[in-house]
């Protein structure tokens, strides 16, 4: 009797041990989702199979613009209040230094080698090219005024910034340093992104309420997409996030205040279908194999999480105030 | 012939002067001028800041250089001369002065009365006008002329703009004290519209006539003034600022002050820091040590319509200029979260109103209850059927 009890005791126990080394596996298997909160200056860490927020990390101020280091293994924070960018160590989650940026820094990405960062700086019309190993700004670039949108050409040849009062797509040659072209697009632009073969650029209009797809070879605009979507008024359609699919079948574009997400054949350059999302949608990032797409709701305070396949928005997540950047890395 | 290239890239690396040189050469002037018009002498009332006689040139500049960024892609040159004019200077002769130059853009800050006269003149059928100054309804209901652009809000406008803001927060009885000028009978004919317009209540109307010195009086004339009326929100017309500060905490029962004074209806002011604005704000106020009034915002947003419609039309000519302005694609990003569009029967600039108390945004018009069939930001202002204006018939 004495015996079986202990047994219960070892087999329960054991059972204890086999749960937690389960759920321990499951953590460290998921990707982690990190989005940026600019109004409580911290980063929330979103676990990818519970969908939930498993750390908020105090990081500096008015947190924007974020990307993760080509390894993974650090993250780079744009605290445009603080006039730098902030590196977070992804294994302690703790902030383990600084770069300089220039003032105001909002969006950045890095070079396709890891080396570069490039950084839009608002307040001085440049974008500045840091070195990160050598913690140094090692260039700058006069663009438009208040440069906004970073995109980089996959081969790392060419930049591209936004600059939202001037309204222009910037053509920059990393090489030279200088901007070869200036492509006019909707007013208030914000995002460039790449198709990853290169060859058009995608730039989202906030106020112009467009999306101007660029021919990356001849800087022309090949089409102008515009969104329309019942019972919301045009002035609330402001484009912001661009994300493409690696096979550049489909693209997803934020809609900010409509609270949605435009669902865009990429071949076809037309709009498939709209997603609601919360409120404010600003920024968008995929998870690794883009089986979801996440969004920050910048004035609902939470992340919608969409199915991408389905195209169904399958649960929103509460996180801190006015979710601002988001990435999600592979683990 | 690449030997040839390579020789003239020497050339330009060895002579960056020239290079400088080559560019300016090449830039199209895009002239404007700014004329700004004293139009009454005011007392001294109390020792806080009253606007600059040069008020809203600081505007302008930002908008020239915020230009000249966009400019400096396309080969433009964007530049503002700046007229500013005592009570006893005559806005005409100026307008003339400045026209014979070759300038055909002009921003106003005059008397609406000067404005049409110059705008009728001979010359002045040749130009183009952006209203900064005057918020006379008059200009967007009858007297409105196809050179005029209207970048200032009517008083119909703020005071609708006001008026949801309280039918929202159901605090619709008003009181309505109107001051002794002009401008405080039209604001006030603005709220009467707004209260019929909206179901807004005017319980009772009084008109303020107790002089313009207020700092010493106020504690004892103002609770008898308002003892006894029933009502929820006191609204003051007080354009220019003679004694409604002074109605707050004064009243004889505990009610909030809206109206010229308390919360105020208006297109810009310090404390808006949304959509970008605070970008603008901080760029303005490193370069000018002090706050964008206003009158700046109104300046800039004149400024930066026009550099709009050269870089859309991407002409400096003066007909197709003017034609992209009145025309249905102009647009303009003002860091008011929409972009600002014109309304063609009357051309006055749609935009939202802030609300503010002295140091704190406190709501932003058009209040989303309120809808409209063309755009929710015509809930503000006269519209096509109210406005005997029709200036163009497209929508």
């Amino acid at each position: 009797m004495n015996n079986l009890f202990v047994n219960y005791k070892a087999l329960a126990k054991t059972m204890i041990m086999t749960l937690c080394a389960l759920l321990y596996t499951g953590v460290a298997n998921a990707d982690l989702v990190y989005v940026s909160n600019e109004k409580d200056n911290t980063i929330s860490v979103i676990d990818t199979e519970s969908l939930e927020v498993i750390k908020t990390i105090k990081v500096g101020q008015r947190p924007r613009g974020i990307d993760l280091s080509k390894d993974g293994k650090l993250l780079y924070i744009c605290t445009s209040d603080d006039d730098r960018i902030q590196v977070l160590d992804l294994a302690t989650h703790k902030p383990i230094g600084v770069l300089p940026s220039g003032p105001d820094p909002e969006l950045m990405i890095l070079s396709p080698d890891g080396q570069f960062i490039y950084v839009a700086n608002e307040d001085d019309n440049m974008v500045s090219i840091v070195d990160i190993a050598g913690k140094k700004v090692i260039a700058e670039v006069q663009v438009g005024v208040e440069p906004e949108g970073m995109g980089v050409s996959p081969d790392g040849k060419v930049i591209v910034n936004t600059s939202e009062a001037t309204n222009m797509a910037h053509f920059i040659d990393v090489k030279t340093r200088e901007v070869f072209a200036n492509v006019l697009v909707g007013e208030r632009p914000r995002i460039a992104e790449f198709t990853k073969d290169g060859k058009q650029v995608w730039v989202s209009a906030e106020i112009g309420g467009t999306l101007s797809i660029i021919d990356a070879a001849t800087q022309e605009i090949i089409k102008t997409i515009t969104f329309k979507i019942p019972g919301v008024e045009e002035e609330a359609i402001q484009p912001v996030g661009v994300r493409i699919t690696k096979d550049g079948k489909r693209a997803f574009v934020a809609l900010g205040p409509a609270s949605r997400i435009a669902v865009i054949d990429a071949e076809k350059l037309e709009v498939e279908r709209y997603l609601l999302v919360g409120s404010r949608v600003w920024q968008i990032a995929f998870d690794p194999d883009e089986k979801r797409l996440y969004t920050t709701n910048g004035t609902s305070n939470d992340v919608s999480v969409i199915d991408v396949e389905k195209l169904k928005v399958i649960k929103s997540i509460p996180v801190g105030q006015y979710p601002w950047g988001v990435i999600v890395k592979k683990t | 012939m690449f030997a040839r290239i390579a020789t003239f890239a020497t050339v330009l690396l060895l002579f960056p002067a020239l290079w400088v040189h080559a560019q300016d050469k090449k830039a199209e002037p895009i002239d404007m001028a700014f004329i700004k018009h004293e139009t009454e002498r005011l007392p001294k009332l109390s020792n806080l800041t009253p606007p600059t006689k040069d008020d809203g040139t600081l505007g302008g500049e930002q908008g020239i250089k915020d230009s000249n960024a966009t400019g400096r892609f396309l080969g433009h040159k964007y530049s503002l001369e700046n007229v500013v004019l005592s009570l006893e200077d005559n806005v005409m002769e100026n307008f003339n002065r400045v026209y014979d130059k070759g300038v055909r853009l002009f921003i106003f800050d005059t008397s609406a009365d000067d404005l049409l006269a110059v705008a009728d003149s001979e010359k002045g059928k040749q130009a183009l006008f952006f209203n900064v100054g005057s918020p006379d309804d008059i200009l967007r209901t009858e007297q409105c002329r196809a050179n005029i652009i209207h970048i200032t809000p009517s008083y119909a406008m703020l005071a609708d703009a006001l008026a949801q803001y309280l039918i929202v927060k159901k605090w619709s009885d008003w009181l309505l004290i109107v001051g002794r000028r002009d401008a405080d009978r039209k604001f006030a004919n603005a709220v009467r519209a707004a209260a019929k317009k909206f179901r807004g209540k005017i319980v009772e109307e009084k008109t303020w006539d107790f002089g313009p010195d207020m700092r010493r009086t106020a504690a004892s004339t103002v609770p008898v003034f308002t003892q006894n009326i029933d009502y929820d929100v006191l609204i003051v017309a007080d354009v220019v600022g003679e004694f409604g500060e002074y109605l707050m905490y004064k009243t004889w029962d505990p009610r909030l002050v809206a109206g010229t004074q308390g919360l105020v209806p208006r297109t810009w002011h310090f404390t808006h820091e949304q959509w970008g604005a605070a970008q603008i704000q901080k760029r303005f106020r490193l370069a000018n040590k002090k706050p964008m009034s206003g009158k700046d915002y109104g300046v800039w947003a004149a400024v930066r319509s026009i550099n709009t419609a050269v870089t859309r039309s991407k002409s400096t000519g003066f007909e197709s200029v003017r034609d992209y302005l009145l025309g249905p694609k102009f647009e303009l990003a003002a860091y008011k979260g929409q972009k600002l569009s014109i309304r063609p029967f009357n051309q006055q600039v749609r935009q939202p109103i802030l609300l503010t108390s002295s140091r704190a945004l406190v709501s932003v018009s058009p209040q989303k209850q309120f809808l409209h069939e063309v755009s929710r930001l015509d809930t503000m202002g006269y519209d096509r059927t109210e406005s005997k204006c029709k200036l163009s018939e497209r929508s």
